[in-house]
């Protein structure tokens, strides 16, 4: 229990003291009801999407191919409804048709994961040749798909999914804490879990303990890819529209929320819970620095110097860590 | 390495020879030296970028913020000549130390903190390019002095073709050879390039062996924004203006072009003219489309199915090796 606190430590005073700034500069605007909403609607995105991305980093891994996965997934659907309502689909649609539109998505989110986890997994490509691969390829079949264009009005079942509210939390948070405890009972209370973590911190020693590396890799790309499929959901009804490009920033940003939240690039480290408090700090800076009308370029830019600090922090810590078990 | 061409590199060779075929066949405009010299000047700034992310790769590293440190070069030395005037000397010197800057803090955080170079590098990504939207505040810089826009038109010799317009090889062209050849020594016969050899081969032993890790980080990233610097010029000269956001976000295409000529991200591996291949495999892709009326948007999904293909058969190749000398050693 003291192990995984102190894992977390660093990350929650950050997150205190980023609260206690923003709310110091701006307080009044910030702890307001509908502000705090506002930041529940926007986090989950993100949130899905690193979720798609740590748990691929856990193997020593990375899936550069989410975004595009997602706006494929997204496309999909879109493509059904279409199929199934006509052009003028934002009015009505029965519960069949939208669920069989998000199967089809799901489906493809699928074959994504199983192509990206053959890849890795069954010829060793690496994964970030791999996914860049998948992800170029992917991004091409989306834009052949769309000839480019937006796919845009979608039924209302679909929009509730992104912009609906139940008991007054938001509809995308309640998909988000789904999804995350549901990772989070993956890694941390399952056999896949456990060798997910081994696979990461040493493949040959866990190939040696009988483990069949190949398919926990196929099973954790299968994963990412689920989870990029869920994000894409929720992309394109709080968007109401499907295009090739969205999101494409968000890619090194998941990077940067996992990392940021313990995950490490070379595998084996990181917790969910982690994730979620960086997840948090990000929100909180972006919003804080919105309400101070401070460029958005400019947050961009802070959250790469947080990144680099927190990285900082973590590596003198540890090597402090190391000095004191040496004496 | 008495072959002129390892076998990977053939493989590509006879892809971009196999394409030209084809294109020709449907458009006898492909094999024109006209075309040809076009293409090399339009791909000179990828494959000046390319010989850089090569360096950092085969140094065993990664490096995705060269696209913002190319930005802000060209975006500074457009402002500064703009401002002060000067020549063509001044505004590569100004862009190389901007480069050159850059690329060192990359180092220093990947050196002293252990941070891993892909997360340090998107880190500075970030930084490098909101920093200049703040501060540039995104504007675009369409005026350019005229000596600039004149270097752009030099060519090394001029031919006319049969409608009576002009084409050539343009200095442009040249820049990007002559980073090609400097490389080529550098990585070749020198010790500051089997260093980086050295130092992706097995970091480790680099450093028993006597190499100092620290200087050679610094050589690599620096090297890395020296060339991303030298390229935002090129871009400028190609172009004739100057975009804070145009170039951002296209660091994987040239990653994907340097891969595709067979550098191994996990160091150690690489070759110059593997790359050079990478790029002209894109180019003529590229190129080909466009001559065969083929939707651009058919692009993506071509150079995906390349990459994917090569990446796999390449893959497993090496994993066909890997286990014949496993079978010699078990002997």
């Amino acid at each position: 229990m003291n192990r995984k606190l102190s894992d977390n430590l660093i990350l929650l005073l950050v997150l205190i003291g980023i609260i206690l700034l923003v709310g110091t500069l701006n307080g009044d605007q910030f702890f307001r009801i509908e502000n705090i909403q506002t930041m529940a609607f926007q986090l989950p995105e993100l949130g899905i999407l690193s979720l798609a991305m740590m748990i691929t980093m856990l193997t020593a891994g990375i899936n550069l191919s989410i975004i595009a996965s997602a706006n494929l997934t997204s496309i999909i659907v879109a493509l059904t409804l279409l199929h199934f309502m006509g052009p003028d689909m934002s009015e009505g649609g029965s519960v069949g048709i939208v669920i069989l539109a998000i199967g089809a998505g799901l489906l493809v989110s699928i074959i994504i994961g199983f192509l990206n986890g053959f890849l890795i997994a069954t010829l060793e490509v690496s994964p970030i040749l791999a996914t860049l691969g998948t992800m170029i390829l992917l991004k091409g079949v989306s834009i052949v798909l769309t000839k480019g264009y937006v796919i845009s009005g979608f039924p209302p079942l679909i929009r509730f999914i992104g912009n609906g509210e139940i008991l007054g939390i938001p509809m995308p948070m309640i998909i988000f804490i789904v999804c995350a405890a549901v990772m989070a009972l993956l890694l941390n209370r399952t056999r896949l879990g456990v060798n997910i973590y081994m696979l990461g911190s040493n493949a040959t020693a866990c190939h040696f303990s009988g483990i069949d590396n190949r398919k926990v890799l196929i099973k954790t790309y299968l994963i990412s890819g689920i989870y990029a499929g869920i994000a894409a959901i929720i992309m394109m009804s709080r968007f109401n529209s499907a295009k090739a490009d969205y999101g494409e920033s968000y890619l090194l940003m998941t990077v940067l929320a996992a990392v940021l939240g313990g995950t490490s690039a070379m595998g084996g480290f990181g917790k969910v819970s982690g994730l979620v408090i960086s997840l948090v700090i990000l929100q909180v800076v972006s919003n804080g620095l919105n309400l101070l009308r401070v460029n958005n370029f400019m947050t961009i830019a802070i959250w790469g110097i947080i990144l680099i600090l927190v990285m900082i922090v973590n590596y003198l810590s540890k090597q402090n860590l190391i000095k004191k078990w040496k004496a | 390495m008495k072959k002129l061409f390892s076998s990977y590199e053939a493989f590509v060779l006879l892809a971009i020879v196999i394409l030209s075929a084809i294109i020709t066949s449907m458009n006898p405009n492909f094999l024109t030296l006209e075309n040809f010299l076009d293409l090399l000047k339009s791909y000179s700034f990828v494959g000046i970028l390319a010989i850089g992310v090569l360096i950092v790769l085969v140094s065993g590293g990664i490096d995705i913020s060269f696209t913002a440190t190319a930005t802000i070069a060209m975006y500074v030395m457009a402002v500064v000549v703009n401002q002060y005037g000067g020549n063509m000397f001044i505004a590569f010197l100004i862009a190389s130390v901007i480069g050159i800057i850059l690329g060192m803090f990359n180092a220093i955080i990947v050196h002293f903190f252990k941070i891993h170079s892909i997360i340090a590098t998107i880190a500075t990504l970030n930084i490098y390019y909101g920093l200049l939207t703040v501060f540039s505040g995104g504007k675009w810089i369409y005026s350019l002095p005229t000596w600039f826009r004149e270097f752009a038109q030099v060519r090394v010799f001029t031919l006319t073709n049969s409608t009576g317009g002009q084409y050539g090889l343009s200095i442009i062209t040249v820049i990007w050879f002559a980073f090609l050849g400097l490389v080529w020594v550098l990585l070749r016969y020198t010790i500051i390039g089997r260093g980086v050899y050295a130092l992706g081969g097995n970091s480790v032993s680099a450093e028993r062996v006597g190499f100092n890790i620290l200087r050679l980080q610094l050589f690599v990233y620096g090297f890395m924004g020296w060339i991303a610097g030298i390229a935002g010029v090129v871009l400028t000269l190609l172009v004739q203006s100057v975009a804070p956001n145009s170039i951002v976000g296209k660091e994987l295409d040239v990653l994907a072009a340097v891969i595709l000529g067979g550098a191994s991200l996990m160091g150690g591996v690489g070759t110059l003219s593997g790359t050079i291949l990478g790029v002209i495999l894109i180019a003529t892709m590229n190129n080909g489309m466009t001559l065969m009326r083929i939707p651009a948007f058919w692009y993506d999904v071509f150079i995906g199915l390349i990459i994917v293909i090569s990446v796999s058969t390449s893959a497993y190749q090496n994993k066909k090796k890997q286990s014949k000398t496993i079978a010699i050693e078990v002997e």
